[in-house]
């Protein structure tokens, strides 16, 4: 048995499916996972994602700190509570983790990371502070619940206190706040519009039940599975890992090279890779699935990172690593090949169809 | 509550089995087999007139979980397929023992039905 978050026996009670995920029993889904995929897309669902390790790291060399160990510029973020994704890269330039960076104020930062990481980020992390005049705090007090869909605000200031909406009222995308014991944030893992909110067990259990109470459906790890496929986002371990950089994880923009030197940036100006990650999209019946291999003109290029069958677009959608991206495409689904499009992701942005050619 | 139809045979992979009137077998998987693989979304059929033998693999059904394979629980030929699992493979979940069905075959030897597991006996295999 693995690890519960506060809310487990509301999933429980809830008639949850539960599974494990990076040493944690987590809720996969509590009825059809891709009605609760369409209730994310078309109104609002809520997540239990307390699994996630949030770090805060504060003291005079944060900021230092934090540009050597990120590939993105966090000297970019000026405005408080404003957020960066970045991949965090080891010296050959490969990808330790992804995670989400916000700037609270000077010489104050809070970093949410994958929970699968989490003894490797921290000691990482640790390693790199050394003697700097900088702090990590590991705030595993917080619960996480992550409230998405396009009526996700509206639902979210119809249920708190004023302070708590007043708070989100004032954010823009990607920015979070402190209100009170409260961390409330525009981010998400879903492609819609949305909140992340971190804040004490106990609150975060009431919050649950006033949510699910105002017609908020509990929503499982499958469909955020699903959700963030369709967005064209990544998963560590499954579409990135310590074998490869970001330029060959779709993660470029998250890059910034020019006159910056970070850990792993000197491997990266030798050597970005040559593999690309890229977006499948199969008009055939059948599911793309991890690990199948992806063929160009009969040639073996690479393999299935992530892959699913998207709810939103009705077929099946897949993120793969190959080293040809000029030809025609087909995968091995189950000794029989299928032809595919090759497509730059996201598969849907906002509840729409949206992808582009590659 | 996961149910379990009193009135046919089933095999240790989740399908089962209900010998019809007319002497044909009709094939589907179990409410306990749709419930662990979650929302089907495909379901791969084979071809009527196709000839197998007991046990053998014959179709898949890819739920948003995994690809499971479909075995026959007899030996025979392939006579009828559930052509609207085609357009509707959530049928399988919604129901599984009914309007879920996945092919019907007419048995070459009646005696396998005599080998496959009651409903008692699979239903202590799902509740190990």
């Amino acid at each position: 048995m693995g690890q519960k978050t506060q809310l487990y026996e509301l999933h429980q009670e809830a008639g949850a499916k539960m599974g494990n995920f990076a040493g944690w029993e987590m809720p996969i889904r509590y009825d059809s996972q891709i009605e609760e995929h369409h209730q994310v897309r078309k109104g609002v669902g809520v997540f239990d994602v307390s699994h996630m390790t949030v770090i805060e790291i504060f003291g005079k060399a944060s900021q230092s700190l934090l540009c050597k160990l990120l590939a993105n510029d966090i000297t970019r973020l000026r405005i408080p509570g404003k957020a960066l994704y970045s991949a965090m890269l080891d010296f050959s330039g490969h990808i330790l983790d992804d995670l989400i960076v916000y700037f609270l104020a000077k010489d104050s930062y809070l970093l949410v990371v994958n929970c699968a990481n989490r003894e490797k980020d921290l000691a990482w992390l640790l390693r790199h502070i050394g003697d700097r005049d900088c702090t990590l705090n590991e705030r595993e007090d917080l619960s996480i619940l992550a409230i998405q869909g396009p009526d996700s605000l509206a639902k979210f200031a119809e249920v708190v206190g004023v302070p708590y909406r007043s708070t989100m009222e004032k954010l823009t995308n990607f920015h979070g706040l402190w209100c009170g014991k409260w961390f409330i944030a525009r981010t998400g893992y879903t492609g819609e519009k949305g909140l992340e909110i971190m804040l004490p067990s106990e609150a975060a259990v009431e919050l649950w039940k006033n949510l699910v109470s105002h017609g908020v459906k509990p929503i499982g790890l499958g469909a955020r599975d699903t959700l963030r496929l369709e967005a064209g986002m990544n998963l560590y371990g499954n579409d990135m890992d310590e074998t490869v950089t970001p330029f060959e994880s779709n993660m470029a923009s998250s890059v910034v090279m020019e006159k910056r030197s970070f850990i792993g940036s000197k491997a990266l100006k030798v050597n970005q890779g040559s593999r690309k990650l890229v977006g499948l999209l199969m008009e055939d019946k059948g599911i793309l699935r991890p690990h199948y291999p992806v063929f160009c003109d009969d040639v073996m290029i690479g393999e299935i990172t992530s892959g699913a069958f998207s709810p939103t677009l009705g077929k099946s959608i897949a993120l793969a690593r190959i080293n040809k991206t000029h030809g025609s495409f087909s995968v091995e689904i189950r000794g029989k090949r299928k032809s595919v499009d090759l497509v730059r992701p996201p598969f849907v942005r906002n509840g729409k169809p949206m992808w582009k050619a590659w | 509550m996961t149910k379990f139809a009193e009135d046919r045979c089933y095999l240790e992979t989740h399908e089962w089995a209900k010998l019809e009137e007319d002497g044909t077998v009709v094939v589907g998987i179990s409410d306990h087999a749709q419930e662990a693989l979650g929302d089907v979304v495909f379901v791969e059929l084979p071809e009527l007139g196709l000839d197998l033998e007991a046990k053998s693999e014959v179709g898949v059904v890819e739920s948003v979980k995994a690809a499971s394979d479909i075995y026959s629980p007899v030996s025979g030929v392939i006579c009828a397929i559930n052509e609207q699992l085609e357009e509707s493979p959530e049928i399988v979940n919604d129901s599984p023992y009914d309007k879920g069905w996945f092919f019907k075959i007419t048995a070459s030897d009646p005696e396998e039905f005599s080998s496959l597991l009651s409903v008692e006996k699979y239903r202590e295999i799902c509740e190990e």
